[in-house]
Formats: C-alpha cells, structure tokens, sequence
C-alpha cells in the first residue's frame, strides 16, 4: 500500500541527489513537494505540518555534514522522521495479566473488526498456544453475530453462544464469566461498528470497557481512511481509551497516510495489520520496515524472511550448488517457478523489492499477473524429462508437441527457453560472485561481492533494522527504472535481464 | 438556514442536514475562525486550501478552489459569509453536473442493478436500503445475495429481504458469485420481477484476480441478458481518501460503473473526496447514505451537498 508514497518520495529525493549543497531553496522545493506528496498519500494535514516542520528544522541546520551527499542526508532525515512518527519498535500485543485476558475491538462500520477479531483468534490459538473464546457484541448490524460465528466455526475457535436480546454490556460481562469458567486464556470482544458523533454507542463503548476491563483496546481501522483517520482516532481514543490500532487493507493500493496521522494523533502504536483477505494474512507491524518502503528502498528484510519461512531449504542450497557450478536445467527452472509462487507470486516479492515499487503498475497494466508462471510451469511438466535436462535438443517438432500439451503456442515455448537461457547466464554471473544486483546490495551492506551467508544476512537485518541507510547500489534502480527486467514472468518484455529470476534468490543458502 | 423553507422538503432533507452538519459546522467554523474581517491574502487563501484538504478534496482541487475564491478579491476586506458562499459556489459548480438520479428504464426487465465496491463500504446495507425505496415505489423488487465469500453476508442480506418484504436469491457460502447471478436474473425474469439488486463481495481495487471474478459476474449476467447490467453502481466509504480516484478507475474498467453511492455521511468524514471525483471522472452519483435505518439513502443533491461542505447552511 505504501508504493505510490514512496514513489513520489522517490521522485522528490532522486532530484536532490547529485547536487552540490544544499541551498534553503532545495529544502524549500523539496518540503512543498513532501508536504504534497503526503497530502496525497492521505497523512493528515496537521500531521503533515509538524512533520515536514522536523524534516526542514534538521535539513537546513547543522545536521548536514560536509562529507555526505546533502540528497542522502535529506533522505536520512526524512527515513528517520517517518520512523520516529510510526514509532520505532514492533509493538506486540500485551497478554501479560491474569487469564482470562479481555481484548476489545472497536473502531468504525465496516472498517473490518470481525475479520481482525477472527485473525487474531487464529493467529493467538495457533501461534501463541492460547485458548480464545470470541464474542460478538454487534446487536444492530444484522447477522453480524452470526458472520463471528460462522468464522469460530470454520476455525475452530469457540464464540460465546448468541443469547437473543442481550445488551453488548450484558453479553461483555456474560463472555468474561464464560471465558473465566472455561478456562481461556484470552477473551475477544468484537463490537458494533459506531460512528465517533453517535453519543449513545460512544457512551456503550465506554460502557463496555468499564465491564470488560480490557487489558488491549485495539482501534480497528482502514488504511485507505481519508484525512479523517486523524478525527476517528482522537475520538475513540479519548472517548474509550486506545492501548494499539490494527490497520486493514493493507495489501490494497492506498498510499497508507493513516497509518502515520493516527499514530501521530494518538501516540498509540500501531500493532497489526491485515494484509490480505483469508483468516492468516495478520502481520506486526514494523514501522522502521514501512519507512523503508515509503523511501522506495523496498522491505528487503521482510523479503528476506519471507523467503527464508517459505523457500525449501534444500532444495534451494541444491540450487545454488548448481548455480555455482554454471549448471541450470528446467527441472531446477520449474523450482524456482514454484517456490516464486509460494511466495506470494510476482507481485507479492515487487512489492518488498527495492526500486520495484515504481514498475508495479507497469506491470499490472500490462496483465501480467500469477496465471504465467503457472503457465510456464505447465510448459515444462509438458516435456520429457530428457527433454528437461537438455533443453538444447528442443527442435521445432518437439516445440510443437509441447505446445500442445499444454495448450500454448510454439512462441510461448520459445519465450520459456530464452527465459531460460537468460536466467542461467545470470546464475553463473551470480555464482561467480560478480555483478548481480544481489551482490551489490549486498556489496553496498558492507559485505563483499558474491552470495551473502546466513551470518552475513543477519548481520543485514541488524543493520536495516538499526535504522541505519546503506547506500543502494546506483544501478538498481537505474536499470529498472530503464525497462521491465526479464524476471520469471515475464518473459517477451525487452531489457537486460537485470534480475537473476527472484526465485533463485541467493538468500536461498541461508540454513 | 433558510433551506427548510424553499419548496417541500422531504424528511430526507433534515437526515442529510443533520449528517451533514458536523461535516459543514466543523468546515464552517473553520472558516469562520479566520476570515471574519480580514483582508484577502495569500495566508488566508492557504488556510482556505487547508480547510479543504482536510475535507479530503485533494491537493488539485483545493488550490483551484482556493485561487477561485481569490480571483478578483485580492487585498479586499471580506467577511465568513462571503468565503463561505463562495466556497459553496465553486463546490457546486464542481457538482452539479454529476448530481444526476438513478433512472430505472422500464424498457429492461428486470432492471439490474449490480452493487460493487471495496470491504466494508457498505454495499449490503446499501442495497437493503434501495430494495425499501424502489419497492416503496411499487416496483416488484428481487435481490441476489451475490457475496459469497465474507461469512453470514447472505444472512445479512436475507434480514434485508425480511424487513423489505423483497425475496432474495442466495446459494451457499462458497459458492460461484457469477452462477448465482446467472440464476437470480433468470428468475427474476421468468417471475416478472421490474428490478433485480445483485450484491457483490467486497474487493480491493489492485487484486487482480479478484477483480476478474468481477468480470466473471458481469459476463455471466450478459449471457441471460446482453443489455445488462444496466447499472452498476461503485458504493463509497465518506472516510475513504485519495484512493477513491484508484477505486472509481479500476472498478469502471472491470465493471463499467455507472454510478456512484457515498454511505456513512453520518460521522466526521466529509466526503469531500466526491468533488475531487466529480472533476476528475465525472461519473453520476445517485445517492448518499447518512444513517443505519432503512429510510437512509438519500438522492445527491449538489446544491444541498456544497452548502453543507462550506458550511453555509448554519452560517446565518
């Protein structure tokens, strides 16, 4: 969600890159450029003033030191703002009190508590180990009680038993009874969707806490929320008493400025979000990784984690055995594929790559989406497995036969070879340990050319997570910016093949 | 204000004020903060454009309107009432273009109605109210609870039905949206029905692949009837931002839409965002929501809405 910030972010920094000093006028330029490039991302206006306020306080003071660039200065004050206002630490939920543990949900209509409530259930029974018993507090919105239930159900999570009738203040104190004789260890109250103006469900919310007594009062709210977030926020927040915000939507294309008004307003941290539709998509959130984004420097630690939870671990050493050894067959190829997919397909890993953020669109403008690299992947399950190992003997008879079977055109077929082709020159370049955008990063991380190891990749994550700004190496942005890279996928598109297909990520050694 | 006294004014007209107010009192207060005997300046014009912003007009949108307000008025004494009157003009001349009613042509029947929009817009509800009005207005109403994804939407729909006295066709959670549709509007036309409301799973505007399940759906209905749907209405959150402008241009892509419907005007969201949509795409809206209860849907009025948003309907 954060893309089109850092994308206009980008912009603004790219041109203060490369000059000489920087002059008041610079910082001037470059604040009003900021200032609406949150606007536009939705931050709040008042929190857009203070903000752009530290920002130009600290570029045009002292803070600039000769020996660096002023453009790399001023994206280090901006990063380190953003982190600051997001605040600096991954806040997790406090469960620390005696079971039952009451958590609250409250926040607007359809800003997606139940939703939030069942993930959290899932993801507290099983991650955390711990009983929960859900509760739906909702007696307006028809059939909300049953939607809680209906999700208990498909879980597997217990939800208190609908009593027809009941006042939500009733059934807060009826949950925590049955939470306390059914020995849960945490008990979730999903209540009505309110609007902040209505007194008498404002007063039931306040209502509701003093029966509860919730150890976590979790503000449920949109991430696409306009300037308003800022309103909702303070009011829900003095009215009932905040102790964390959950933000939704997150996997949408919303600029994201809620996150940072109402972390702003508030002071509350922001300490989940729903990333995606199904029960499992609910993810901490890590402010210092989001600044990241917003600067268009790509979430390469979530990526390395990602790709570290879903890659198998041997079959990617294996790979990068081969990679070493200059050999790349289709079998190793349909790996990569698969394991792409796994990680949440193309777009998936655009999102966390660093500079990609900006070719998004391009790409999902041009149709490409998760459909090819099934696709491919049925291309060569279409061949023998002679055929697999030695592509060279792939001739136009056989082409056909292949195009065939899977129910694409020679030229397909074609495009899946020369894919080939390209991604196994890149692997020997990589396994060789020069060039490679990988290795410059990694280069540009303080470590030297070639595969980073395990302990160099940890070594990454702390840096990253210090906050501290490696410079990224110049010619990976550039060469994306210069065209689509020939990535898995997206074959037929022109360019260099600038990216050694991401599923033959080198962080594949790691384990 | 003196609104309440021109013409007849429907109890809609005091639902829309009342939702309206805190939007148009904060505004106006706002205003009026500043601009009581002052002269016209650069500052007072930016705290103008801030004014707007912070109603979700946009950055284009606000600074034009801002320069509008000082064309011509420059280092002149001006007072509340006039900004605001001012503002109100420029935000309905925005307006009025798209402030156009949902027609229902009686040529088509049923009329379909295909409801879309992202999670927790408020589509459900929204076609709960519509099926009140349309059959108040003694149409023979049908609707499809075509959500088959988020859990007890069609228990939600079917409480709609009850209260609306409207039948709803439903198949099972999980189930094909598109086939569901197909089957609705065949019913629909075998008993007569004069419009059919077919509901839709929320989306997120960016995810492909569920975008073309929304293609699905409206390729579907075409092969019952190739003239429909005949509206396809995009339901809009009032606290929803800038992001706006990416639903309304990725929801008509896949879904043609004809219409646009703001809910939850009723809290501190302005939904000023609707006048940054006006200039940019120009597509109709039809109706906005300011209330839980069946009765609150109410035809968009631009007028009405411009007032409320510059606050001058509480100004004298």
């Amino acid at each position: 969600m954060f893309d089109n910030l850092s994308e206009k972010l980008g912009g603004i920094l790219d041109r203060l890159t490369g000059r000489g000093a920087l002059s008041e006028a610079d910082v001037d330029a470059a604040m009003r450029e900021i200032r609406r490039a949150l606007l536009e991302a939705d931050v709040a206006l008042e929190v857009v003033r203070s903000f752009t306020e530290r920002v130009r306080e600290q570029a045009v003071g002292a803070t600039v030191v000769k020996s660096v660039k002023p453009g790399q200065m001023v994206v280090k004050i901006v990063h380190d703002e953003l982190v600051a206002t997001l605040g600096s630490d991954v806040q997790a939920l406090d469960l620390n009190t005696v079971p039952p543990v009451p958590i609250m949900m409250v926040g607007l209509q359809g800003s997606g508590k139940t939703t939030t409530t069942a993930k959290l259930a899932r993801r507290l029974t099983e991650r955390d180990k711990r009983k929960v018993l859900m509760a739906s507090l909702d007696v307006y919105r028809p059939a909300a009680m049953e939607q809680l239930a209906v999700l208990g159900r498909d879980l597997g999570i217990d939800t208190l038993p609908i009593v027809a009738g009941q006042q939500p203040a009733q059934i807060a104190r009826r949950a925590i009874e049955a939470a306390k004789l059914g020995g849960y260890d945490v008990v979730m109250l999903d209540t009505a969707g309110r609007t902040t103006l209505d007194e008498a469900m404002m007063t039931e919310a306040a209502e509701i806490k003093a029966v509860a007594n919730p150890h976590e009062v979790l503000l449920v709210a949109d991430s696409l929320t306009g300037q308003d977030a800022v309103n909702l926020a303070r009011a829900f927040d003095t009215r009932v008493g905040l102790t964390g915000i959950a933000l939704t939507r997150i996997d949408g294309d919303g600029r994201g400025g809620a996150a940072l008004s109402m972390r702003a307003v508030t002071g509350k941290p922001i300490k989940l979000m729903g990333t995606g539709e199904k029960t499992d998509a609910l993810e901490d959130f890590h402010p210092s990784r989001i600044a990241g984004r917003i600067l268009g420097m790509g979430d390469v630690v979530s990526l390395v984690e990602k790709a570290a939870a879903t890659l198998d671990a041997e079959k990617a050493a294996a790979v990068a055995e081969k990679m070493r050894k200059g050999k790349f067959d289709l079998v190793d190829m349909r790996d990569q594929l698969l394991q792409m997919s796994k990680m949440g397909g193309i777009g998936g890993l655009m999102g966390l790559m660093p500079g990609i953020a900006k070719m998004k669109n391009q790409i999902a403008a041009a149709g490409i989406d998760d459909k090819i690299l099934n696709r491919q992947i049925a291309i060569i399950d279409s061949m023998t497995r002679e055929e697999r190992k030695n592509p060279d003997i792939l001739k136009a008879s056989r082409k056909k036969r292949i195009a065939a079977g899977c129910g694409l055109k020679v030229e397909d077929v074609n495009k899946l070879l020369k894919m080939h082709r390209n991604m196994a020159d890149m692997m020997k370049a990589v396994g060789r340990g020069k060039g490679g955008p990988m290795a410059g990063l990694a280069k540009a991380m303080g470590f030297g050319g070639g595969l980073p190891s395990a302990e160099e990749i940890k070594a990454m994550q702390e840096k990253v997570q210090g906050g501290e700004l490696p410079e990224l190496p110049k010619e990976l942005p550039s060469s994306l910016r210069g065209g689509l890279p020939n990535i898995p996928g997206l074959t037929g598109m022109s360019g260099k093949p600038t990216l050694p297909g991401l599923g033959g990520f080198p962080f594949g050694k790691k384990k | 204000m003196n609104d309440t006294s021109e013409t007849k004014k429907p109890s809609w007209w005091r639902r829309l004020s009342d939702g309206l107010k805190r939007t148009s009192s904060s505004i106006g207060t706002a205003l009026a903060e500043f601009v009581s005997k002052r002269k016209l300046d650069r500052a007072m014009l930016e705290e103008i454009e801030d004014v707007l912003l912070r109603a979700d007009l946009g950055t284009d949108v606000s600074a034009r309107i801002a320069a509008a307000v000082g064309e011509g008025r420059y280092d002149k004494m001006i007072s509340a009432s006039d900004v605001k009157a001012i503002v109100a003009a420029e935000v309905e001349k925005v307006l009025a273009p798209v402030a156009q009613p949902l027609v229902i042509d009686t040529a088509h029947k049923p009329f379909v109605i295909l409801m879309v929009g992202v999670n927790g817009s408020g589509k459900t509800t929204t076609i709960g109210k519509l099926a009140a009005r349309l059959s108040g207005e003694g149409r023979k109403v049908m609707m499809a609870a075509g959500d088959t994804f988020r859990a007890a939407a069609i228990e939600q729909l079917k409480v709609w039905g009850d209260r609306t006295g409207t039948p709803v066709v439903a198949g099972a959670q999980g189930s094909d949206a598109a086939s569901l549709a197909f089957n609705a509007l065949s019913q629909a036309k075998a008993e007569g029905r004069d419009v059919l409301l077919i509901d839709t799973a929320g989306r997120l505007q960016n995810r492909a692949e569920l975008m073309s399940e929304l293609e699905k759906v409206v390729r579907v209905i075409r092969k019952v009837d190739a003239s429909a749907p005949h509206a396809v209405l995009l339901v809009l959150d009032a606290t929803v931002g800038q992001n706006a402008l990416s639903q309304v241009e990725a929801f008509s892509r896949t879904a043609g839409v004809t219409g646009l419907v703001m809910t939850k005007l009723d809290g501190t969201a302005r939904g000023g965002i609707l006048v940054a949509l006006a200039e940019k795409h120009k597509i109709p809206v039809h109706f906005i929501g300011v209330g839980e209860g069946v009765e609150d849907l109410s035809p968009f009025t631009a007028a009405d809405f411009a007032k409320a948003i510059a606050g001058t309907d509480n100004a004298s």
